[in-house]
């Protein structure tokens, strides 16, 4: 009898919530506590006097205004709200403080001195009057980095095949890999300078090198690690090695070529910083190291945060393309 | 249904094993699996080949399929030396080991693909689909497929290249019991229309009996020919019938387990 009762449906109970307009819509309470704190800190920045008078107070308190009400409409209104952004309230209302306590311990009182310690009004300043320039520097550091990471995956992961595939390039390359692949690209530096007609090429060279490591160590032993059965089953319904070689090592191996990929685009970064200061003349390691030149504080800060967004942007678009191609694959690792 | 077999006009291929031992070399030392083992199958006979796990009734199957070479002895099939792989002699496995960046139908149509034959091989793949009851997950990917549905895109995977000697290595082991005997029902079926001959390594006495007309048992490893009985058993077979009972006495007896009768 009690199983019965208990079966019973319960009355809908979103269509209860939905159907009550008069006790009003849900509000997204985390967002508008994050919309009030994004006002608290324009009408923080405005109030509080700095040490200084800076160019930008204002408009970085006119951006703070405008996020503070775009999430507090976002939060009142009537509309479904993804998770997904529901989710991301507690960083909406961490970045209004975290911008309240960078103002207050630069300009405003002076706790962190300048000109280690710029205030974000100032490396504001920075994307308003030195866009053109940041920009520039952006377009350097890809047209170096995409040929040098391009040219080094490419020749990373033919030479993990053949390493992978070929006992007889595996017995002489093998050991070249593993004595001279643990030294940074880097250490070549010297020697690459001098050994190619520009610092450019040099650069592109050690780029490649970089990223080229990672991919060649990972794709032969991908290649190396596939089960025999696959091969068994592809001889056995009447493959030639080619076919082993295209539709069944390579396939199998992708899983850890991505690893590599993975690993030698980051390595790539740290070769292109070090190549942009030590020699190129231009892109965002030039730009560092001409900001500190001048000990130009703001600008150095402005251009980390344009590298971190344009190399985290690259190493999500790895992910992306490896999401597709690896789509067989179960229970992948996110970005 | 059964297009993809009745068109093959070939029958199935005898086979030939006469006095091949093997070993495996297992750090340098060599280890006795095979130990001169000689006997023959008729075309399109369905043979049984019986004995304890380990004791290189695989490795006799690799063989014959022609993966590896014997250290001794001679391997024929329709009295040609095996010397390779060859399409006509078809493995399959006890893991389905299905390619998993494939789906089904792209696994299934792997043999096709490999020997370079012309066309989109739909047509044959619904055909080989059709005969194991997978039409409708042709698109699916293995990770989808559950051990039953993974065999039998295994079996498909060899069935569409028309083989006329099916190599079947424990292929229902790793089944459950109700899978298994469904297996085994439709595994027999389609020899009786495909007329291909079937080797059968298991290590299961009631899967020999109600499959095969002959079933020949190994002994420990090296594997050596200990017993031999034709099952002059009508097919469908029921497992509690009085000859049934008697074979795998024998059988068991054979393979020294009388106490566990």
């Amino acid at each position: 009898m009690t199983a019965i009762t208990q079966a019973t449906p319960l009355p809908a109970q979103p269509f209860a919530v939905r159907g009550s307009a008069l006790s009003g819509w849900p509000i997204w309470r985390g967002g508008l506590i994050a919309g009030l704190l994004w006002i608290g800190a324009a009408a923080f920045g405005r109030a509080l006097p700095g040490i200084t008078a800076l160019p930008r107070t204002g408009l970085l308190s006119a951006i703070e205004l405008t996020v503070g009400l775009v999430i507090a409409a976002l939060a009142l209104a009537p509309w479904h709200r993804p998770a997904r952004l529901t989710h991301t309230a507690r960083w909406l209302a961490a970045l209004p403080i975290g911008l309240v306590i960078w103002q207050y311990a630069t300009n405003k009182t002076g706790i962190l001195p300048l000109p280690f310690f710029p205030a974000p009004e100032q490396v504001l300043e920075v994307y308003t009057d030195d866009w053109a320039k940041l920009l520039d520097s952006v377009v350097g550091s890809l047209v170096l980095l995409v040929p040098g990471y391009v040219l080094g995956a490419g020749f990373g992961f033919a030479l993990g095949v053949a390493i992978g595939w070929s006992r007889a390039v595996h017995y002489w390359a093998h050991p070249i890999l593993r004595f001279v692949g643990p030294l940074p690209a880097t250490a070549w530096l010297p020697i690459a300078f001098f050994c190619f007609p520009s610092t450019r090429s040099a650069s592109t060279f050690l780029i490649a090198l970089a990223s080229g490591f990672p991919v060649a160590v990972l794709t032969s032993s991908g290649v190396s690690g596939v089960a025999r059965a696959y091969y068994d089953i592809a001889r056995n319904l009447g493959a030639d090695p080619h076919f082993l070689v295209r539709k069944v090592a390579i396939p199998a191996a992708l899983p850890s070529v991505f690893v590599g990929l993975f690993m030698g685009l980051g390595a790539s970064f740290a070769v292109l910083i070090v190549a942009e200061m030590m020699g190129v003349k231009a892109g965002l390691g030039f730009y560092l190291q001409w900001a500190q030149g001048w000990a130009a504080y703001a600008n150095i800060y402005a251009a980390l945060i344009v590298m971190a967004i344009l190399f985290s942007g690259l190493i999500g678009l790895l992910f992306v393309v490896r999401d597709h191609v690896l789509a067989w694959q179960k229970g992948i690792v996110r970005w | 249904m059964v297009s993809v077999l009745e068109a093959s006009s070939a029958t199935g291929s005898s086979v030939q094993i006469s006095r091949v031992s093997h070993a495996y070399r297992s750090g340098g030392v060599p280890v006795e699996v095979i130990d001169d083992v000689t006997f023959g199958v008729d075309p399109g006979e369905f043979v049984a080949l019986l004995g304890p796990s380990g004791c290189g009734k695989s490795t006799l199957l690799r063989l014959v399929a022609g993966l590896e070479a014997p250290d001794e002895g001679k391997l024929g099939a329709d009295m040609v030396r095996v010397t390779g792989p060859d399409p006509s002699r078809l493995l399959v496995f006890q893991d389905p080991t299905l390619f998993p960046w494939r789906t089904v139908r792209q696994n299934v149509a792997l043999g096709l693909e490999a020997r370079g034959v012309p066309g989109d091989h739909g047509a044959a793949v619904d055909a080989a689909l059709a005969l194991v009851g997978l039409e409708s997950f042709a698109e699916a990917l293995p990770h989808q497929l559950s051990g039953g549905m993974a065999q039998r895109a295994a079996l498909a995977r060899v069935l569409i290249n028309q083989p006329r000697l099916l190599l079947l290595d424990e292929p229902f082991g790793k089944l459950d019991a109700l899978t298994r005997m469904t297996l085994q029902g439709e595994l027999l079926k389609l020899w009786q229309t495909g007329r291909f001959t079937t080797l059968l390594v298991t290590h299961d006495v009631e899967e020999a009996l109600l499959l095969a007309q002959r079933v020949i048992v190994f002994g420990r490893r090296p594997a050596r020919i200990e017993f031999e009985t034709e099952v002059d058993l009508p097919y469908p077979r029921h497992r509690d019938t009085p000859r049934f009972i008697t074979l795998r006495r024998e059988i068991l007896a054979a393979l020294g387990h009388e106490q566990d009768l």
